[in-house]
């Protein structure tokens, strides 16, 4: 594998660390399976594109991407929570909006972020060439997020949230409302993906509204490879995890695509996606039982 | 200080599964009062406790704490209030949790909660000196997930975590039925404790005669959503299980047919 190609896996690894954040708050942290995700990543991208467009600064477009991703998550738990949708059906509900309104938002299916003012402009100043200025760049942003998520989820609401997904009944009797917790955790998981979309954006240079067809699929394989990866049960550990299974999901998708004997193309990464996917989720099986052959043995 | 009047609850209206789980309940208890709450399964017992911790709204009636009325209030609401055990060690707890977060969690109940961080390092000392005092080695797993607690334990620290917060009503949801009869007794010596020393109204759900005649200062008998009798003071002291029965016959006409209720 090539430098250039070593340091794009490694900035898209990155990005798609905040998407593992987020699948794990929502799949792990509440116990609810969200496929929002594949409609707020896009979103993110067509909100910040169309606001930098428009000549509003990048990083009042970032954070208005972060407010609409955070909407979004707010959406499907109120559909669930109130209308009592089953959740996995209130996710899918909100997703098939999203494309709708992502089209609305952008006016056509695509918009381009060429020679437009980004977040990554500043960076040009530095002498560094984009593509390893821009990894370094994402590095600190994730990173950050990736503490404050750490410090939320050890403090006495962030307890509380992670109470909600695993016992609801003993979270109500210790007064925690159960509700307010998935509204608040599903707008952060929301929040952080639409975040990823926008910065995605940025630094590919245009917003597509298919851009975030499988972005469940890709958090999910990130969420459970670092399980394997980095198992423990503290939420520094746990995240940690998650931006390692994600970066590391990236290089196997790369050597993949690179090793030409395997003969595959980009068109096939969904393909690989989902090859990656299976052998994550069988692998710690699959172990164990060989563990159980070999002690009988 | 707990005002129940007049509630109805109906499961399934309307359904082939139509079942009636409490005709018109009425019960006053006072402040500092220990009841034991007895009767056969589909008595109501279950659902009058869950309708006291606010998880089941009734057809009508009311329920009222100090004067307040709670009838529709939701659980979480209440807890400044009211704390509960529940009788399957699992649900009282939260076991991907460690000892120390859920001791966490339960020192926050009934108030808000903030952004600062759950465990603070004299926290966590509270926390080791009071399990010192339940005399079970507890002390020493605070960094242990809950999980691997057995199931004793884990209503010990159930119980440990109704004290951490104050409160003045103490539900107890048949909490020693899961467990072998060796921890029942340590654990409702535990129970006795902190109900002594919180001066704690306490509303105990048993199964059986015996436990509902050992412990605390009045014992109800629910059967078929209705108040069979309810015996304190005096006319308690002393009585047997073969008593209880009869009371029970001579209120209701006929002769109890529970084998359980006998037996355990």
């Amino acid at each position: 594998m090539s430098s250039l190609a070593f340091l794009g896996a490694f900035e898209i690894g990155l990005v798609f660390g905040l998407v593992a954040f987020g699948v794990y708050i929502s799949f792990r942290i509440l116990d609810f399976p969200d496929l929002t995700v594949d409609g707020s990543f896009p979103l993110g991208a067509a909100v910040t594109a169309s606001l930098i467009v428009a000549d509003v600064h990048p990083l009042t477009a970032t954070l208005a991407a972060m407010l609409s991703g955070g909407l979004a998550g707010v959406i499907t738990a109120w559909l669930n929570v109130r209308l009592k949708i089953l959740h996995l059906l209130a996710s899918i509900l909100t997703m098939i909006a999203l494309y709708s309104i992502n089209l609305r938002i952008m006016g056509r299916p695509n918009v381009a972020l060429l020679g437009e003012r980004t977040l990554l402009t500043p960076l040009e100043t530095l002498g560094l060439p984009y593509y390893v200025s821009t990894p370094i760049a994402f590095a600190v942003i994730v990173t950050i997020t990736m503490l404050l998520l750490i410090a939320f989820f050890n403090s006495e609401t962030g307890l509380a949230m992670r109470a909600t997904g695993a016992n609801p009944r003993m979270a109500r009797s210790q007064g925690v409302s159960t509700s307010t917790m998935i509204v608040l955790g599903m707008a952060i998981s929301n929040a952080l993906v639409a975040l990823a979309g926008s910065m995605f954006a940025q630094s590919q240079g245009s917003a597509d509204v298919t851009m975030g067809v499988g972005t469940i699929i890709v958090g999910l394989a990130s969420v459970i490879g670092g399980e394997s990866i980095l198992p423990g049960r503290s939420m520094t550990l746990a995240f940690i995890a998650c931006l390692l299974g994600s970066i590391v999901y990236r290089f196997a998708v790369a050597l993949a695509l690179n090793a030409d004997f395997l003969g595959l193309h980009a068109q096939d990464l969904n393909l690989i996606t989902a090859v990656l996917v299976t052998i994550a989720i069988c692998l710690p099986r699959t172990r164990a039982s060989f563990k159980v052959r070999v002690r009988r043995n | 200080m707990i005002a129940i009047k007049e509630l109805n609850l109906t499961y399934d209206r309307g359904t082939p599964l139509e079942t009636i789980a409490l005709r018109g309940i009425d019960l006053d208890i006072s402040e500092g009062e220990f009841v034991s709450l007895i009767g056969s399964n589909g008595a109501g017992k279950t659902t009058l406790l869950n309708i006291l911790a606010g998880e089941i709204k009734p057809d009508s009636g009311t329920v009222k704490f100090d004067g307040m009325n709670v009838t529709y209030q939701p659980t979480e609401r209440r807890t400044n209030l009211i704390a509960r055990v529940f009788q399957d060690p699992m649900t009282g707890t939260c076991e991907k949790l460690t000892v120390e977060e859920n001791l966490a969690l339960a020192s926050a109940r009934g108030r808000r909660r903030q952004l600062r961080p759950a465990l603070s390092k004299q926290q966590r000392m509270r926390f080791q000196e009071a399990l010192t005092r339940l005399g079970i080695g507890l002390e020493n797993r605070l960094q242990d997930s809950m999980g691997l607690l057995s199931g004793g334990q884990r209503q010990a620290v159930s119980l440990f975590m109704v004290t951490l917060q104050p409160m003045k009503i103490l539900l107890l949801d048949e909490h020693t039925a899961s467990l072998d009869p060796k921890t029942a007794t340590l654990i409702l010596h535990i129970t006795n404790d902190i109900v002594k020393e919180n001066h704690l109204t306490t509303l105990m759900v048993t199964h059986s005669m015996r436990q509902a005649l050992d412990v605390g200062s009045r014992t109800v008998m629910l059967h078929e959503g209705q108040i069979a009798f309810d015996v304190s003071g005096k006319e308690r002291q002393g009585l047997k299980i073969q008593d209880l029965l009869a009371l029970f016959e001579k209120a209701r006409g006929v002769e109890l047919a529970d084998d359980d209720l006998l037996l355990s």
